[in-house]
C-alpha cells in the first residue's frame, strides 16, 4: 500500500537533498572555508625590535625605544574632559574635534590613532588618567633611539610604510616600520629581522575575543642582526664640530680597507628630530629649508669642480702616458699664453721654472696646462687623447657611482669627446679649448667622496677598495665588491706625485697643515664657482678644498675636505683636514690655536651675500 | 509487569533520544561557550537550563510509562480544550519576545503553549480519526478534523508564530496514511510547484506550461466526455492559482515575507540584511569541511557570526565543528527515529495509538525538514527548533513528552 510509504519516502528524499547540499558546502566548495577564515580570524604581525647599529669601536649609535600611539574607538567613547586632552596633546580644540570626526568617518568600531609616537615620559603623565577616557587607550610601538645625535646623514631614518608602497612590497604590513635613508635603507633586510604572526578570533562586530586555537598557528618573530659601522664616532663628532657655521662636506677613509671613518655634511640635522610626535612637522621644516638644505648630503650628492687636487691625477696620467717625466720643466711668468690672446693666470713669479715636484707643491697652473696639452695632443686627434684621459680617470672611480653602501649619490662628470663634439662642431675643438680641465675647473665635476676615494688610490699607490660604511661578516666582505680596484697607472709613477703632495705641506701651499711628527701629504684647491642669480651668471667666493692622507708611508687615513665659499684651500679646508688627521692618528689635538680658529670660524656672512639683493665682493 | 515493560520498551528509540539530547547539550554549550566563562554548566546558562530540563524529563519518564493509553484517549478532548485555553490566555497574560506573544513567563523559565498544543492536537486528531464511525474519505468528517487542526493553527498564527503553525501541516501525512484520496497529495505538491514557479517566472509563462502539462495528463482520461471538462476545470484552476499567488505575494505579503522567499530562490542576494543569517550559516557549515573544526573550535561559532545559533541555527554549529561526518550522522539518526516510529506504528493494534505515533513522526519530519533546510539555505527562514537538539525548554519538554507517550503506546501495542 503506497500511502504507508509517503512519509518515509519524503523523509528519505529530503535527507538525500540535505546530504547533497552538505557535500556541496563542506566537501566540494572549499570557498566557504576561506570566507570564514577571513571574517572570523585576524592575522596580526608581531615585529621584532630592529637591529642595533654600532660604530667601529663598539659605541652604540642606534637603539630602540618605546613610544605610544593614543588610540580611540569612537563607538566606546563617552563624554570626556576635552580641555585636559587638548592640553596633553598640545593641540587646539578644533583640531581635536576634526581628528575625531575623521576617525569616526573611517570606522566607529575599529581603533584609530588620534596622536602618534608620544614619548614614554609624556605618556606616563597621562597614563594614570586614561581610565577616565572610555574608548581611549595607549598602544605601544618601538621607534629608533639615538644615543648620540650624530651622523644622521649616514644612519638615515625609519618611518611607517604607507599604503601606496604596500603594492610593491607585499611582505610588509600597513604601519610597519621601513628604513627610509642611509644605513636603515641599505641594510633594511638585516636590520628588520623576520616578523612573526599571531592569530586572533574575532566576533561578528570585528572585535578580537581571544587567541585563535590557543596560538597553534602563531609564529615567533626572529631577532635581526646588529650592524657595526666603519664610522669612528669620536672622529665623526670632531669633524662635525669643525664644520659648524660652514657648508660643505668631509669624507675620511681608511685607505687599506676602504672603510669610511667619517662622513660629514654641513649643515645636518639631529636624528632625534625624526622620531616622536613632532616628526612630521620637523621633517617638513627640514625639507623646506632650501637654502641650507640639511637633508642634502654634500659629501655624497654635491658635484663640485675638484680644483687643484685634480692636478695630481693629471700628473699621474702624463707620467703613465710618458708625455712628461719627473724632470720635465715648464716655465711660468705669472701664467702663460696657452693660445693666441688667451692667457692663463698663475701665482708663480715671473721667470719661474718648475719641474713636476715644484709644479705640484706650488700648484702651478701653467705647468699643468702645458702637461694637459701634451696628454691630449699625444695622438692624431684631441678626441682620442681626451677619451684615453677619461679612461684613466674612470679607473680612479670618477664620472660614475662609486657603489658604496648608502642609497644616495651622484655620478659626477668627466667629459668625453662626444660631449665636446656636441658643444663645438665636430673636430672644432682642441686641447686649448678644454684647457680648464687641466687645473680641475672646466667641465669636470666630482663629489667629495669621489675626491676622498682618488686620494685613497694615490695613498695606496695605485688601487682603492670601494668605500663602505658597514663592517659585515667575513662571508660578505670577501665579496668582489670589496676587492682591490687597480687604477691604470703603474705603481712607480706615484712616488713623485706623493712626494710633491708631501712638499705641499712641508713648504708649499698648505704649510698650515703640517703636523709635528706626522708626514702629511696633501693638495690644496681653490675652485671658482658660479650661481644663477636672478638670471645672471654670478661668481661667488671660491670653494676651499683640501685632499690629504697620512702618514706618507702606510697611510692610515685619507680624506677630502670641501668648504663652500671658503676661498683659499689653505684657509679652511687644509687646517680642518690637518686637525682631523691629528685627532685620528694622535688621539688628541695639540694645536689648540688652530682648532679654536676652525671651531669659531663662521662663513654665515659669506652665505648671506647672494641673498642680500645688493652687489657684493667676493674672495675677500 | 515491571519486567515485561522492560522488555516491551522500544529501547532503540530511547537510545536515539538520549543521543540526540546529549549531542544537543554539547552543541548548546559550544555556541554559548567562551574562554573566559567560569562555570561549565551554570544553571542559568543556556546549556545549564537545557540540562536541568532534560533531568526533569528523565524524572517524568517512568511515570509516563505506567499510564494506561486509555487515559490519553478518554481525556484527549480535555487536554485539547485546556491547550486551546492556554493559547487564548496568551492574548491576556502572554509575554512578547521579539515580536511574538508566544510565552508565559514563570520565574526564570518561559513556557510556550504552542509546543504542547502539538501533543494535544495529535491526541485529539487520533481520537477523532480512530473512532469506528469516522471515515476520512467523507467530506463531512474531513471538514470536522480539519477544523480541529485549524483552531490552534489560527490562534498560533495570530501570535504571530507562523513557524509553529506550519508544523501542524505535518498532520496531512496522517490523513494520507488514514485513507485520504492520494490525489490530494498530488494536488498539494502541484500547488507548491506552481507557487514556486510563479515566483521564479511570470504567471503567463507558468500558465502556458501548466496548460500543456494538464493537456498531456488529460489524454489519459478514458471518458471523452469528462476529458474536456477535467481539462478546462483543472487548467482554469491552475492559472487562477498562479495569478492569485502572484497577486498575494506582491500585494498581500509584507516585504519581510517576500524577502525570505526571494533569498532562497536566488532572486535577491543580500548578505548584510535579511540574507545575513543564511549566508553566515552557510559559511559556518562550509568552514567545517569534511571532518569539522573539532568541538569548541568553530571560529564562526565562537565569533557569534550566526544569530540564534543555540536555538534555530544550532545545525550550523554542528556543521562547523563536526563537519560533513557529524552532520550526516545526525541526519541518519533522525531518519532512524522516524523510520522506527513509523514501522512500530504500523504494527499497532489500536488505530488511536497508531495515528498518534504517526502524527508524532510527521511533526518530527516537518521540524527536521524546515529547520535543517533553512540552516542549509534550502528553505525560507522559518523559526522552528530542531527537535531534541535546539535550546528551548518548552520544545524539549513537549517532544520528550510526545516520545514518552509514543513509547507508552508502543509498549501496549498488542493489547
Amino acid at each position: 500500500m503506497i500511502r504507508k510509504f509517503v512519509l518515509l519516502s519524503f523523509t528519505l528524499g529530503i535527507s538525500l537533498v540535505f546530504i547533497v547540499q552538505l557535500l556541496k558546502l563542506q566537501v566540494i566548495n572549499s570557498n566557504y572555508n576561506e570566507l570564514s577564515l577571513n571574517n572570523a580570524v585576524e592575522k596580526r604581525p608581531v615585529y621584532p625590535t630592529r637591529g642595533l647599529v654600532y660604530d667601529r669601536n663598539g659605541v652604540l649609535l642606534v637603539a630602540n625605544q618605546p613610544v605610544y600611539d593614543l588610540m580611540v574607538i569612537p563607538e566606546n567613547t563617552i563624554s570626556f574632559d576635552t580641555l585636559e586632552l587638548i592640553s596633553f596633546l598640545n593641540i587646539q580644540k578644533k583640531e581635536l574635534l576634526d581628528r575625531l570626526k575623521n576617525i569616526k568617518q573611517f570606522s566607529s568600531k575599529r581603533p584609530s590613532a588620534i596622536s602618534r609616537q608620544i614619548k614614554k615620559e609624556k605618556q606616563a603623565l597621562f597614563q594614570e588618567k586614561i581610565w577616565k577616557y572610555d574608548g581611549f587607550y595607549f598602544q605601544k610601538k618601538t621607534v629608533r633611539d639615538y644615543s648620540l645625535p650624530i651622523a644622521s646623514n649616514i644612519l638615515g631614518y625609519t618611518s611607517e610604510i604607507n599604503p601606496s608602497e604596500l603594492k610593491n612590497k607585499n611582505d610588509y604590513d600597513l604601519g610597519e616600520m621601513i628604513g627610509r635613508q642611509g644605513i636603515e635603507k641599505t641594510y633594511e633586510k638585516i636590520l628588520r629581522g623576520k616578523k612573526g604572526y599571531k592569530f586572533f578570533q574575532k566576533d561578528r562586530f570585528n572585535r578580537i575575543i581571544g587567541s585563535y586555537e590557543q596560538g597553534t598557528f602563531d609564529s615567533k618573530p626572529e631577532a635581526p642582526e646588529n650592524i657595526t659601522l666603519t664610522i669612528d664616532s669620536q672622529l665623526q663628532i670632531y669633524a662635525a664640530s669643525l664644520m659648524q657655521n660652514k657648508r660643505g662636506g668631509i669624507v675620511a677613509i681608511e685607505p687599506s680597507t676602504g672603510e669610511v671613518l667619517t662622513l660629514v655634511t654641513a649643515p645636518s640635522y639631529n636624528p632625534n628630530l625624526l622620531i616622536g610626535s613632532g616628526r612630521s612637522k620637523n621633517f617638513r621644516d627640514l625639507v623646506n629649508d632650501t637654502l641650507a638644505k640639511p637633508l642634502f648630503d654634500r659629501s655624497l650628492q654635491a658635484e663640485y669642480s675638484p680644483g687643484s687636487p685634480f692636478k695630481t691625477l693629471n700628473a699621474l696620467i702624463a707620467l703613465q702616458e710618458n708625455v712628461i717625466t719627473p724632470k720635465t720643466v715648464f716655465s711660468c711668468n705669472q701664467g702663460h699664453y696657452y693660445a693666441k690672446g688667451a692667457f692663463m693666470k698663475c701665482h708663480c713669479p715671473i721667470g719661474t721654472t718648475n719641474n713636476l715636484l715644484k709644479g705640484i707643491y706650488n700648484s702651478c697652473n701653467s705647468y699643468f696646462a702645458k702637461t694637459y696639452v701634451n696628454i691630449i695632443e699625444k695622438d692624431s686627434t684631441a678626441a682620442v687623447g681626451l677619451n684615453r684621459w677619461k679612461n684613466y680617470l674612470e679607473s680612479f672611480g670618477l664620472g660614475n657611482y662609486l657603489g658604496y653602501d648608502l642609497p644616495i649619490g651622484k655620478k659626477g662628470f668627466i667629459p668625453s669627446s662626444s660631449y665636446y663634439d656636441h658643444w663645438y662642431q665636430k673636430e672644432n675643438w682642441g686641447s686649448t679649448t678644454i684647457i680648464s680641465n687641466s687645473i680641475g675647473q672646466g667641465e669636470i665635476l666630482t663629489t667629495p667622496i669621489q675626491m676622498a676615494n682618488f686620494t685613497v688610490a694615490i695613498a695606496n699607490r695605485g688601487y682603492f677598495i670601494r668605500p663602505h660604511f658597514a663592517k659585515l661578516n667575513n662571508e660578505t666582505m670577501s665579496d668582489s665588491l670589496y676587492s682591490k680596484n687597480y687604477t691604470l697607472i703603474k705603481k712607480r709613477h706615484f712616488e713623485t706625485v706623493i712626494e710633491g703632495m708631501h712638499q705641499v705641506v712641508e713648504k708649499g701651499t698648505a704649510k698650515v697643515a703640517k703636523i709635528p711628527g706626522i708626514e702629511v701629504c696633501g693638495k690644496t684647491g681653490t675652485a671658482e664657482n658660479f650661481i644663477n642669480l636672478e638670471g645672471k651668471k654670478t661668481q661667488l667666493t671660491d670653494h676651499s678644498i683640501f685632499v690629504a692622507f697620512a702618514p706618507k708611508e702606510n697611510p692610515k687615513i685619507a680624506l677630502a675636505v670641501f668648504i663652500e665659499n671658503g676661498y683659499w684651500g689653505s684657509r679652511w679646508a687644509a687646517p680642518i683636514a690637518s686637525l682631523i688627521i691629528e685627532k685620528y692618528l694622535n688621539g688628541k689635538v695639540k694645536r689648540k690655536w688652530l682648532e679654536n680658529r676652525m671651531l669659531n670660524g663662521s662663513l654665515i656672512s659669506e652665505y648671506k651675500k647672494p641673498l642680500s639683493g645688493k652687489p657684493f665682493d667676493i674672495n675677500e | 509487569m515491571n519486567n515485561n515493560l522492560f522488555f516491551r520498551l522500544d529501547w532503540l528509540s530511547v537510545v536515539i533520544y538520549i543521543l540526540l539530547v546529549s549531542f544537543g547539550l554539547l552543541n548548546i554549550y559550544s555556541t554559548t561557550y567562551n574562554e573566559s566563562a567560569l562555570s561549565l554548566w551554570y544553571p542559568l546558562s543556556p546549556a545549564g537550563k537545557q540540562l536541568w530540563t532534560f533531568v526533569g524529563c528523565i524524572f517524568v519518564f517512568p511515570f509516563m510509562l505506567y499510564v494506561k493509553s486509555n487515559f490519553f484517549e478518554h481525556l484527549s478532548y480535555v487536554f485539547y480544550i485546556f491547550s486551546i485555553l492556554s493559547l487564548l490566555g496568551l492574548f491576556v497574560f502572554g509575554q512578547t519576545i521579539s515580536g511574538a506573544t508566544s510565552w508565559y513567563s514563570i520565574g526564570v523559565f518561559s513556557l510556550q503553549p504552542a509546543e504542547f498544543t502539538k501533543i494535544t492536537t495529535a491526541l485529539v486528531v487520533a481520537d477523532f480519526l480512530g473512532a469506528i464511525q469516522t471515515d476520512i474519505t467523507r467530506r463531512n468528517h474531513l471538514f470536522k478534523v480539519s477544523l480541529l487542526i485549524l483552531l490552534p493553527v489560527v490562534l498560533i498564527i495570530l501570535q504571530p508564530d507562523a513557524g509553529s503553525a506550519l508544523v501542524f501541516c505535518g498532520l496531512f501525512f496522517v490523513f494520507i496514511r488514514e485513507g485520504l484520496d492520494i490525489r490530494w497529495l498530488f494536488l498539494v505538491l502541484g500547488l507548491i510547484v506552481i507557487f514556486v514557479a510563479t515566483l521564479l517566472f511570470k504567471p503567463i509563462l507558468v500558465s502556458i506550461i501548466v496548460s500543456l502539462i494538464v493537456f498531456v495528463i488529460c489524454l489519459f482520461v478514458k471518458n471523452p466526455k469528462t476529458r474536456l471538462n477535467t481539462y478546462l476545470i483543472s487548467l482554469g484552476a491552475c492559472i487562477l492559482f498562479s495569478y492569485s499567488v502572484d497577486f498575494i505575494f506582491n500585494s498581500v505579503f509584507e516585504q519581510r515575507h517576500r524577502n525570505r522567499f526571494n533569498i532562497i530562490l536566488g532572486l535577491e542576494t543580500d548578505t548584510r540584511g535579511i540574507g545575513y543569517n543564511i549566508n553566515q550559516s552557510k559559511i559556518a557549515i562550509g568552514s567545517g569541511g569534511f571532518s569539522g573544526r573539532g568541538y569548541l573550535n568553530g571560529t564562526q561559532t565562537k565569533g557569534n557570526f550566526v544569530p540564534e545559533q543555540h536555538t534555530d541555527y544550532i545545525f550550523s554549529t554542528i556543521g562547523e565543528e563536526w563537519g560533513f561526518i557529524g552532520s550526516s550522522l545526525l541526519i541518519v539518526l533522525f531518519n532512524l527515529l522516524i523510520f522506527r516510529i513509523v514501522s512500530r506504528a504500523e504494527k499497532q493494534n489500536s488505530i488511536f495509538r497508531r495515528i498518534f505515533s504517526y502524527a508524532f513522526a510527521s511533526m518530527l519530519f516537518i521540524h527536521f525538514f524546515v529547520n535543517i533546510g533553512m540552516t542549509l539555505g534550502l528553505v525560507p527562514t522559518v523559526g522552528i527548533p530542531l527537535p531534541f537538539i535546539s535550546y528551548g525548554g518548552s520544545s524539549l519538554m513537549a517532544f520528550s513528552l510526545m516520545l514518552f507517550i509514543y513509547l507508552n503506546f508502543d509498549s501496549q501495542r498488542l493489547s
